[in-house]
């Protein structure tokens, strides 16, 4: 027996070995700490060999599992010893009994930093262990210059060389910053160089972490690492002690390959087809030989080739070898060659498109998902998940769920999700889908989580179609003796919801079903008692004629629970109960729920989410990352494409890119909203993020609705479009969605005023957009109806409220859009006479049983039947003249305006098709425009304009418009105000240039002479 | 990267512990325990890796003891493996034909071979005449 040349230590460790129980090895560790202790008290009379031998008892003990909570000190300061054996001592246990986080450690960062500096190569050893195992932020950002120079001095050795090398690493990968790219590149690129192959294999792990986060600064790397893989591959160029079983550095060709891996590509032709060749070499040349050792040496270096070969787009042939590799290993009996044939088969698959030939191994690889051993079982599941897609959906469904009912715990969970998401994914047909949930559920309940069977809930709300079948579905599991309580939540939820579609079958009438339902409450925990209690008010109300004997039992039961001690549950039979006494008004009230928003399922978004912790990103990630974006994810096209399914047809919900962004904003969007009065709102609760909320808050019962809606005052402007403000409220009665529009819809409208096509309003069902062509006084527009889901909106229907000057024709809107579909509605509008009146189109739609109802302003406004018009001196001081004053001739002075150059109030204007003619007004403050006005009573009029303003004070203008028609100058002076005027709702956020240009102040700035007695005011300003 | 590495009898007996990631102490003696639980009872017939939280062990088992390595999910396990049979190798070596009372009543040896041998969490030297040549030199040094 070998023994540790310390007597004190191998007797203690004797000791403790010969313990006949737990308690007595406490006893005796105990008895040596207080030892231990008494005796670092008074250090002083310690001598060095006695602390050491202490310290390293210590150890020991801590080791076994025990806490030591002292001596921390002691082993820190062992590191200042001159000596080297105290030295030693010191460095290993405070490395093994600290960690990086623990303040002791700073105490040592000069000391540990002098060894590194000074010329003790023993020392230097020592300290650049200790730093390199736990060195944390604090050491990364003092020595790390120190150990860059140790890493790169020639006359240091190997030996000290490479520990600096793996030290500088632990600093990279405390704080990145410490290694400076510029002047480190050409370094590293020299270290690679190196001859000892201890340097070469250390500074290797150091450049994987370096490339890993910027490839781009080591280029010049690139053909070195080549270089080294076939001095080792390829000519075997290497001393003895560096091969292992033969194999030259195993270790070293992994590392290498796996840097290689960081470089996107490589360019050189010459670079490329070397690398090719030793790749070719490791894939051809790796046979299986007996000796264990070398053989996963071999296989080792083999794998990374594969990666490697993967990484590089190989030519077909050599990905083709590469898969027929992966195939035989996949079937091979050895475990560690099946497990890394089904990993690297799913990486692969992440990578390159060869679905098609791992579909060849499927069985293969379904009889692993049986193996006895857990890690290969998780590869094939992992497997199964990745290559699963339409045309095998089914069956690798239906194997995951025969394999849960005999999977161990472990896996269950995990296993569930998968096969859900699969489900739901992939699904040929929703009654599919919801007999896989609804086994998921019966199989393994307990790992099931909620998501899971809020999913299958939202889908058949929102699938008409599917109703029945989940209703029938939920009625015959309820069936069975023992049924575990998720599927008492669904099935009573389905069947609260859509039991009344079964109405006719056997066994389930109102009755017969709330009878088998609440034979499960006894067993069922509160939160599903709160469901079932929602379920029976459901079915009450479904029972038309009401049915007194299943009345009164229901009643009863929400007698009982009005004193439960829950208050969710006390609170629904309380409300349930006073509510289904109010007869027909009930049916409002527990209407069927509304379809559900459609979002990025939680379950795939969960699968998405899971993160790994590695030390370096992964290289098959980062590789799979440039490829989606490169060619927009070949999840996409597997899906659709590859398995020739229309992509309507599918269940998946995960690119909806603008819905999960509207569930963020609406509480910002619905203050706009509301204060723009332009939706119809009456349940101003925004959709709750979480399916927690949708599916266990009370169901369909609300608080009396909130009815939110703000009526812009108009006090401003007593002649402005009222129509708009007065917005038609829906009937509190009427149940209306609390759909939340996106974006602001006043300032879609104004952005519209002046240009011709845009969106016009946009929800998370619906997008309206709009095209414009304005000639004279007609104009023609088209309003795109663009429905976004994969549900039909039904019931739609779209109102012109003209105001009296249009004259608009629109064109039949179809009472249904189909999902994902667009349709065109033209729009005739003929301009009668001047007027600022707007005209609004009343639109609405069904989803599932709500109604959505806006009320949208129309931009066919005065200023598009304006045509720019530009107009000489002797054109325009005759006019100007002639119009002697109001009402063809109006002024108003506006103050509180925003300081704006002239040169942007003449970009304002033209984009409302007034021109600006320059230099006619003598006065460089002034400005002078001209437009002409187009309508069917007027024909073609000419408008002129003139601004004043006061260089002395840029916050007010005084605007005077004339034309030969009354009604005209009216109207277009208003126009010319309307930026100001409109503009105090919708500064708060506007990106929209024409309202936010001329002015920051509020209406009540503004004062318009017009109001009332407008002539005679005006009359004080005349000029000329 | 390795992120610790641990040397275990069959009854759990910690006889080597080293920790390339800062984690508590109470932290340190649960995963040990769930270390010794994962591999214990799995079959020799059974891949050397299993998953653990979101990394892997890669281990091997050599008479009684286990010696285990916590590595990223994505790094090569083959080449883990084999490096813990050149650790094997190298103690074997030292102490001319290794057994577990060696490491117990060494173990601060053990800790000296291992640090030439893993550093920072990567392989370090992996000439076994290079380390036991540097074990002989400090040896002379105590």
């Amino acid at each position: 027996m070998a023994m540790s040349g310390m007597r004190g230590l191998s007797v203690f460790i004797s000791d403790i070995r010969n313990c006949q129980n737990k308690e007595q090895e406490r006893l005796r560790v105990d008895k040596e700490l207080g030892n231990i202790r008494t005796r670092f008290k008074n250090e002083k009379a310690l001598t060095p060999y006695e602390k050491k031998k202490y310290v390293w008892k210590m150890l020991y003990i801590y080791m076994l599992g025990y806490d030591v909570d002292f001596g921390h000190m002691e082993a820190v300061s062992l590191i200042s010893a001159p000596k080297y054996p105290e030295k030693q001592v010191g460095y290993i246990v405070t490395s093994s009994l600290l960690n990086e986080n623990h303040d002791f450690l700073r105490l040592a960062i000069n000391t540990v930093r002098n060894d590194i500096i000074g010329r003790n190569e023993t020392f230097q050893c020592l300290a650049l262990t200790m730093v390199g195992n736990i060195g944390g932020r604090e050491f990364a950002e003092s020595l790390a210059p120190d150990v860059q120079k140790l890493l790169i001095s020639s006359s240091c050795r190997p030996l000290v060389r490479k520990k600096a090398a793996l030290c500088l690493l632990r600093l990279y990968r405390k704080n990145p910053d410490v290694v400076n790219v510029d002047g480190w590149a050409d370094r590293m690129a020299q270290l690679l160089d190196e001859r000892d192959l201890g340097v070469l294999t250390s500074s290797m792990s150091l450049l994987v972490a370096l490339v890993s986060n910027n490839h781009e600064a080591y280029w010049s790397c690139l053909p070195k690492c080549i270089k080294i893989l076939e001095r080792l591959a390829r000519n075997l160029d290497i001393p003895q002690e560096y091969t292992y079983y033969g194999i030259p550095s195993p270790w070293l060709q992994v590392k290498t390959m796996r840097a290689l891996q960081y470089f996107p590509t490589i360019e050189d032709p010459n670079a490329r087809r070397s690398l090719f060749e030793v790749l070719q070499r490791i894939l051809m040349g790796t046979d299986v030989v007996k000796n264990v050792n070398k053989n996963n040496a071999s296989h080792a270096v083999l794998f990374e080739a594969l990666a490697l070969v993967m990484h590089l787009d190989a030519e077909k042939e050599m990905m083709s070898q590469c898969v027929a590799l992966l195939g035989k290993f996949i079937a091979v009996r050895e475990p560690n060659i099946r497990y890394l044939g089904l990993e690297n088969m799913t990486r692969m698959l992440m990578v390159t498109d060869i679905q098609d030939i791992i579909k060849r191994h499927q069985a293969q690889i379904i009889t692993s998902l049986k193996d006895p051993d857990i890690s290969i079982r998780r590869r094939a599941l992992d497997l199964l998940y990745g290559m699963c897609d339409v045309s095998n959906a089914k069956d690798i469904v239906e194997e995951l769920l025969q394999y849960l009912s005999t999977a161990e715990f472990a896996m269950r969970e995990e296993l569930s999700l998968k096969a859900a998401i699969l489900a739901e994914k992939f699904a040929p047909d929703l009654s599919w889908y919801v007999d896989v949930i609804l086994q998921l559920i019966d199989k393994a309940g307990d790992f099931v989580s909620d998501d899971i069977w809020f999913r299958v809930v939202q889908f058949v709300t929102n699938n008409e179609d599917l109703q029945p079948y989940a209703a029938a579905k939920a009625r015959e599991y309820l069936d069975k003796p023992a049924i575990h309580e998720t599927m008492v939540k669904v099935s009573a939820y389905i069947l609260g919801e859509f039991g009344h579609l079964l109405a006719r079958r056997p066994g389930c009438s109102p009755k017969e079903i709330f009878g088998i339902i609440h034979e499960k409450l006894p067993t069922v925990s509160t939160s599903t008692i709160s469901i079932l209690l929602s379920t029976y008010a459901k079915i009450l109300m479904h029972s038309q004629p009401p049915d007194p004997e299943l009345q009164n039992q229901i009643w009863t039961i929400f007698k009982k629970y009005e004193s439960s001690i829950e208050v969710e549950i006390q609170q629904r039979a309380v409300e349930y109960f006073a509510l289904s006494r109010k007869g027909a008004a009930l049916m409002d009230i527990l209407a069927e729920m509304p379809k559900f928003p459609e979002r990025q399922s939680a379950l795939i978004k969960k699968a998405e989410d899971t993160e790994v912790d590695t030390a370096e990103q992964s290289a098959i990630r980062l590789r799979a990352q440039q490829l989606s974006q490169t060619s927009n994810a070949l999840v996409v096209t597997e899906q659709s494409h590859a398995n020739g399914t229309p992509p309507g047809g599918q269940l998946s919900l995960v690119k909806i890119p603008s819905m999960s962004s509207n569930v963020d904003d609406t509480s910002a969007d619905g203050r706009l909203s509301q204060e723009n009065g332009t939706l119809s709102k009456v349940d101003s609760q925004p959709p709750s993020g979480d399916f927690l909320g949708d599916l266990l808050g009370p169901l369909a019962i609300e608080g009396p609705p909130s009815i939110n809606i703000h009526t812009r005052s108009s006090s401003n402007s007593g002649l402005e479009g009222t129509v708009v403000e007065a917005t038609a409220i829906v009937p509190a009665g009427e149940q209306t969605n609390s759909v939340q529009p996106i974006g602001n819809i006043a300032e879609r409208f104004h952005a519209l005023c002046v240009k011709d096509s845009g969106v016009l309003y946009e929800d998370p069902y619906i997008q309206i957009g709009i095209k414009a062509e304005w000639r004279a006084h007609l104009g023609h527009l088209v309003l795109f109806l663009g429905n976004k889901n994969t549900s039909p909106l039904v019931s739609v229907q779209a109102l012109i409220l003209p105001p009296t000057h249009l004259k608009m024709e629109l064109s039949l809107v179809p009472e249904t859009i189909p999902p994902r579909a667009q349709v065109q509605c033209p729009l005739e509008v003929i301009n009668l006479h001047p007027s600022r009146d707007v005209a609004v189109l009343d639109f609405s739609y069904m989803f599932g049983n709500d109604r959505v109802n806006v009320k949208l302003r129309l931009p066919a406004v005065l200023n598009k039947f304006l045509q720019p018009i530009s107009v000489t001196a002797e054109e325009f001081f005759p006019q100007w003249r002639s119009l002697p004053g109001p009402p063809l001739k109006l002024q108003e002075v506006v103050r509180g305006v925003r300081p704006l150059p002239l040169p942007e109030m003449a970009n304002l204007f033209s984009s409302y098709h007034i021109t600006v003619s320059p230099g006619l007004d003598p006065n460089p403050n002034n400005l002078v425009a001209s437009t002409t006005f187009y309508s069917e009573s007027t024909r073609a009029m000419l408008c002129l304009i003139r601004i004043e303003t006061d260089p002395a004070d840029r916050t007010q203008l005084r605007m005077t418009v004339a034309s030969g028609d009354p009604t005209l100058t009216f109207e277009a002076e208003g126009v010319h105000q309307r930026p100001i005027s409109e503009h105090s709702h919708s500064y708060r956020n506007s990106s929209d240039t024409a309202s936010s240009s001329i002015s920051s102040g509020s209406t009540q700035q503004c004062s318009r002479i017009l109001d009332g007695s407008w002539g005679n005011a005006g009359c004080s300003f005349m000029t000329t | 990267m390795i992120r610790f590495i641990l040397l275990q009898n069959r009854q759990g007996k910690t006889r080597l512990a080293k920790y390339y990631v800062p984690l508590e102490d109470s932290e340190k003696h649960k995963v040990e325990y769930e270390v010794h639980r994962l591999v214990v009872n799995r079959d020799p017939k059974y891949t050397n890796f299993v998953e653990f939280r979101t990394h892997k062990i890669i281990y091997r088992r050599y008479a009684g003891l286990f010696f285990s390595l916590c590595v990223d999910i994505t790094d090569n396990e083959l080449a883990y493996l084999e490096c813990i049979h050149l650790f094997v190798e190298i103690l074997d070596h030292f102490f001319s034909n290794v057994c577990e009372l060696d490491l117990v009543f060494n173990f601060h040896k053990v800790y000296l071979i291992l640090d030439e041998f893993i550093l920072a969490g990567e392989l370090q030297e992996t000439s076994k005449k290079a380390i036991i040549e540097r074990m002989g030199e400090l040896e002379k040094l105590e």
